[in-house]
């Protein structure tokens, strides 16, 4: 278990230092003229140096990467473009605010699509469970943003049910503030109904195709005694899988979600600094999010491991 | 399937075995279009296609200068009612239906191309150079796709072609993981076997032997990616770094009237997201049941 942790880890990293080195030549290598950019279409040729002289955006190229794998290891992700502060406080507590939001949708998405995944799997073929898979292709193939416009033009136009906005008021109590990011949460927990319900299904209806299935129906064991000691641990391992890389794609389409409802997360500091070009933070959320990604898979894996000792057998030679 | 056909004789493929092949894929074509699923996409994909096509054509009015009244709400003379400008919603979701519709396919065509080689190079040699793509192939899977385009299209500016760079090449490895893995479970068979003992070269035996035998799961990621590029470009117009005013794009049309939706003028924004729905709940019908027919 130690090794398969530390071979893991290791992996991890070297992954970690690939998707630097990946961001590192959209930013640095592609033609782009940091200085012009910043000081905008009509400033003088000398001021435009003297910002790629500051920012050492003229070195030569080694040199800068040593500089950015240095830098992060040491997690100095650098100053914003915009307002010379550097760029990690601003996108830890971005990503604190979407992660409550990602949170919220899972917590509302998880329970629904395990339930509907056993349902459907139970019922292979059947009409219930081709319902079930439609729906889930059906939603999980629609963008955030566009479930999204559904939902405020539904609930929040036409039925007044829920505010449009997710900006809770200062003080609001507990079940206000959830009111408020229910939307939001909602558009993505219909995205990932469909990802989390078929892969559900998919393991149910291989682990009720076992031998041992048949053995504990053979020794008389009741359906729910089965559904319960058997099938449920061992059919939701692809589902907590899917999960920890939804994690991953949850801060994707957390972008247009947070346009739509105006959410001050992750999402609309990215926009922000895509509209100002604000490269460094751009950069620094990319890996962010890449981290967390990270972590979200290896938790995943963790927890594979556990429900499942034959996987931590497969991964550790 | 049909591999232990290919395996036999020394021949290249024979004008028998062509014509069992043709009859196989007019076998397949026929079990898809006994699939409704399928059927609803095709319709509804060629519907689009159609207005794609022929745009202003069959449009109601100019989609960019016809000037109404602003925010007519859906009724016989605007069936969608108007925009912010005044200029019909119909009009301009039918002609919104061509960039998108055209660079979504072309980035897909590139990742899965370039994916597919990938795949089978890295399947078929495996050792390092497969351990170090595989590598790569990893980290780009851990970047946040639409945070990266966003990152490449802000460093780059935004134009048709860059999207559909950036979008094909952070396609590519999902593609090549994909390839990869049906080109493994090949190269195991015998007629790989026997291939490789007539002395053929590695070029020969991915190009002529391998690939025509993992074509399925390539067609299939080539629907699944359009309907991922829909998604994706989509998204990226709303975002403001996708297609570019003055199109009339699906995405880029939620992202200029979303605002209005609180004011109950919903009709801007509402159809043209239908349109982007309808459009990549198609693909993702006809992909589901490729895949439903390679599967088995």
């Amino acid at each position: 278990m130690i090794r398969w942790l530390a071979r893991r880890l290791v992996l991890s990293l070297i992954t970690l230092w690939l998707l630097a080195t990946i961001v590192f030549v959209i930013a640095n290598v592609l033609p782009n003229d940091v200085g012009r950019t910043i000081a905008g279409p009509f400033a003088p040729q000398e001021t435009v140096d003297a910002i790629n002289e500051r920012l050492g955006t003229n070195d030569p190229l080694p040199e800068q990467y040593l500089r950015a794998m240095r830098n992060l290891v040491t997690f100095d992700f650098g100053n914003s473009f915009q307002n010379r502060q550097p760029v990690l406080p601003a996108i830890v507590g971005a990503v604190g605010r979407s992660g409550l939001l990602a949170a919220y949708a899972l917590l509302l998405t998880i329970p629904i699509a395990i339930l509907a995944g056993l349902f459907a799997g139970r019922r292979r073929d059947r009409s219930a469970d081709r319902a079930i898979v439609l729906a889930g292709v059906t939603l999980s193939s629609i963008p955030e943003f566009v479930i999204g416009t559904f939902l405020v033009v539904v609930v929040g136009v036409q039925l007044r049910l829920l505010p449009v906005i997710a900006r809770p008021p200062e003080n609001a109590n507990i079940i206000t503030f959830l009111s408020f990011l229910a939307m939001p949460a909602l558009a993505m927990a219909i995205v990932y109904f469909g990802y989390i319900a078929r892969m559900t299904r998919a393991g149910t209806i291989e682990v009720l195709e076992s031998d041992y299935i048949r053995t504990a129906t053979m020794k008389g064991l009741t359906t729910s005694q089965t559904m319960r000691r058997h099938v449920l641990r061992n059919a939701l391992v692809p589902t907590v899988a899917v999960i920890g890389v939804q994690i991953g794609y949850l801060f994707g389409g957390i972008i247009g979600v947070e346009k739509i409802f105006n959410y001050n997360g992750m999402g609309q500091l990215m926009l922000m600094a895509a509209q100002r070009k604000d490269i460094p933070m751009l950069t620094a959320g990319v890996i962010v999010i890449g981290i967390v990604y990270m972590l979200a898979t290896l938790t995943a894996d963790l927890i594979i491991a556990w429900m499942n000792p034959r996987a931590r057998l497969e991964s550790g030679r | 399937m049909d591999a232990t056909a290919t395996v036999g004789p020394v021949t290249p493929v024979g004008p028998t075995l062509r014509s069992e092949r043709a009859q196989a894929r007019r076998e397949t074509l026929a079990l898809l279009f006994r699939k409704p699923g399928f059927l609803i996409g095709v319709v509804i994909l060629a519907m689009w296609a159609v207005f794609a096509v022929l745009g202003e054509s069959i449009a109601p009015y100019d989609p960019f200068n016809d000037f109404a009244r602003r925010h007519v709400p859906p009724g016989p003379e605007h069936l969608f009612g108007t925009d912010r400008l005044g200029r019909d919603v119909l009009s301009r979701v039918i002609v919104g239906a061509r960039d998108v519709l055209l660079v979504a396919p072309l980035a897909a065509i590139l990742g899965v191309v370039a994916g597919s080689l990938l795949g089978l190079i890295m399947g078929y040699y495996r050792g390092f150079i497969d351990d170090a793509i595989s590598r790569v192939v990893e980290a780009f899977l851990s970047l946040p796709v639409i945070l990266v385009a966003l990152l490449t299209l802000v460093v780059l500016g935004s134009s048709t072609l860059v999207v559909v760079l950036v979008v094909g090449i952070l396609f590519t490895p999902i593609v090549a993981r994909t390839v990869r893995s049906a080109v493994l479970s090949e190269r195991q068979l015998d007629y790989v076997t026997a291939a490789k003992l007539r002395g053929e070269s590695g070029l020969y035996i991915i190009t002529r032997e391998i690939f025509p035998n993992v074509l399925g799961p390539i067609v299939v990621e080539l629907t699944v990616r359009f309907g991922y590029a829909i998604f994706t470009i989509a998204t990226l117009s709303f975002l403001g770094v996708g297609i570019q005013p003055p199109s009339p794009d699906w995405g880029l049309t939620v992202s200029d009237e979303y605002t209005n939706m609180i004011s109950g003028k919903w009709w801007p924004t509402l159809f043209p997201a239908l349109a982007i729905a309808s459009c990549v709940v198609a693909v993702n019908l006809i992909a589901d049941a490729l895949q439903s027919l390679t599967g088995e």
